[in-house]
């Protein structure tokens, strides 16, 4: 299990052409993300044999052969409406090579709470200059586009916008799956103290930094692999539980002691 | 809403800032929606998930399968429950907020998914001013900390008086232009950028509403469904899934209840 990877050229996972008013850009799509979970494999306890999974029926226990298997939309619990393979196909999107800008906006407009995966788009062809000209307008104007496209029989909205110098095409998660902190209201409690308020902004104040995402590491990744590493040698394990914490008796002495914590930490 | 209709936390722990200590609850702020797909039957009987064990061909129950890391092809490092446990750190309970950045300084590529923070325990004033003070300054705490055997890069951030918690992307699970092999960057055509620019200005807008980003693909099967729920065409009444008692559940009237009226 070696954390080095090797320098290859990434493939392209899918092709497309960019297109809104009278511009048309083909560009190549890879994703802008590489996975670093541990992959476990689920086995049998008795005999140590990866287990599979199967359909069954749960009245009988018996599994329902691929054939017999049909699918129904519930519409309330325990009401179903069965669709067939050609209703169901019938409902995929139009499979086609067209990211459809519908329009720009500033950046602020999209909130976090969107995103879900980026790619890099990188251009398609042997002329690379429309992709050029293309990232220079887009990052002269600061703007990005909102985006249609379908890929894999699936339909995607996305952000198209410029990272590192480059075309990134961030996808986003549909309205109907996200709800927003707008959507709700603030919890509710009396109204808070003002040396409270100056000591919190202080002590936030003295922590502010730079997102320096390197300095960051999955750690508890790193000890799983370091412990298949050590079982794998045959090392014994020691185990110990983790403790849980409770609320600051006193929000005001706390503050106050952070407060102190932190400018002996500075003037030291 | 009846009274007993609360939403079950994924993650309780602890925000700390400085030694203030701030005890609170992890919600989803994403949802499922559309339609509820489910494997049944022929007579509408839905169906359940079993594992079985393919070499003696017997049914396998949850206290008989264990986590198996593979380090050569059928060879397994068999990790235990208890031995994972161990691995998490004190600070697995906690969020630990040691430097906070400006907001904006965090790359929309690194954003994985979000969560609401509700204020857990006896008193919520900690969690509004914490709430407060990180908005009005446009702060994101960043932190790391464990949920369900898997370390988070978490950004905290603040909105409408809400904390949120973002699950980021560890730096070395981000691809780089260069890991790739994107081409180096070439000059543009002063003729042509003006052009495109002129393209964008016509089709620029200061906001973007949520009714632009519906999945109308799924509506149109949504549709289909209903229609055919009406006419009672191809309808059968069985046993609710497991499922579908999370499925019907409505996020955000939940939510509100959790958030909005915590302590």
């Amino acid at each position: 299990m070696s954390t080095t990877t090797t320098q290859v050229r990434a493939r392209a996972i899918w092709k497309g052409v960019i297109q809104f008013e009278n511009v048309e850009l083909p560009v190549k799509l890879y994703s802008a993300v590489k996975d670093r979970t541990v992959h476990f494999r689920l086995l049998h306890k008795k005999d140590r044999q990866p287990i599979k999974q199967m359909m069954v029926n749960p009245d009988t226990g018996e599994e329902v052969p691929k054939e017999r298997v049909r699918k129904g939309a519930e519409v309330e619990p325990g009401v179903f409406v069965l669709l067939n393979e050609e209703e169901l196909n019938e409902a995929e999107p139009e499979p086609s090579r067209t990211i459809s800008i519908e329009r720009f906006v500033p950046p602020e407009a999209i909130s976090h709470q969107w995103f879900e995966r980026p790619y890099y788009l990188g251009p398609d062809g042997e002329d690379e200059q429309p992709y050029w000209d293309f990232v220079a307008a887009l990052e002269r104007q600061g703007k990005e586009g909102v985006v249609r496209w379908v890929m894999r029989n699936k339909n995607y909205a996305g952000a198209l916008r410029i990272e590192n110098g480059y075309l990134m095409l961030i996808a986003l998660r549909f309205s109907e799956e996200v709800v927003l902190a707008e959507d709700l209201d603030a919890p509710e409690g009396r109204e808070l103290e003002k040396n409270e308020l100056v000591m919190a902004r202080q002590l936030i104040g003295a922590m502010v930094d730079e997102f320096e995402p390197e300095q960051f590491r999955d750690e508890f990744r790193d000890k799983v692999v370091k412990m298949v590493e050590d079982k794998a040698k045959g090392k014994k394990l020691k185990l110990v539980k983790p403790k849980k914490k409770t609320g600051s008796e006193s929000l005001e002495r706390a503050l106050q002691a952070s407060l102190a914590a932190v400018r002996k930490r500075s003037h030291a | 809403m009846p009274e007993e209709a609360s939403l079950r936390p994924i993650w309780s722990g602890t925000i700390t800032f400085g030694l203030v200590n701030v005890p609170v609850n992890l919600f989803p702020a994403i949802q499922s929606y559309g339609v509820h797909l489910r494997t049944l039957d022929e007579d509408g009987t839905p169906l359940r998930r079993r594992y079985y064990c393919p070499a003696d061909e017997a049914k396998v129950e949850g206290d008989e399968i264990v986590r198996g890391y593979e380090i050569e092809k059928d060879q397994f490092i068999i990790i235990e429950d208890e031995e994972l446990e161990t691995l998490e750190p004190e600070k697995s309970r906690d969020i630990d907020l040691r430097r906070f950045v400006k907001a904006d300084q965090i790359r929309p590529y690194f954003f994985e998914r979000p969560y609401f923070l509700a204020p857990a325990g006896k008193s919520n004033k900690a969690y509004r001013l914490l709430a407060r003070v990180m908005e009005e300054e446009q702060r994101a705490g960043v932190a790391t900390f464990v949920m369900r055997d898997k370390e988070y890069l978490v950004a905290i951030l603040s909105e409408n008086g809400i904390l949120r918690a973002e699950t980021l992307r560890f730096a070395d699970e981000v691809r780089k232009p260069e890991d790739i092999g994107l081409p180096e960057r070439q000059s543009a055509s002063t003729k042509q950028v003006a052009g495109i620019e002129k393209a964008i200005k016509k089709l620029t807008e200061k906001t973007l509403s949520r009714e632009e980003l519906r999945d109308e693909v799924t509506a149109k099967l949504t549709k289909l469904v209903e229609a055919k729920f009406k006419k009672d065409q191809d309808v059968i009444r069985a046993q609710p899934t497991v499922e579908a008692e999370e499925e019907f559940v409505d996020l955000m009237a939940l939510l509100k209840r959790s958030i909005s009226q915590a302590a």
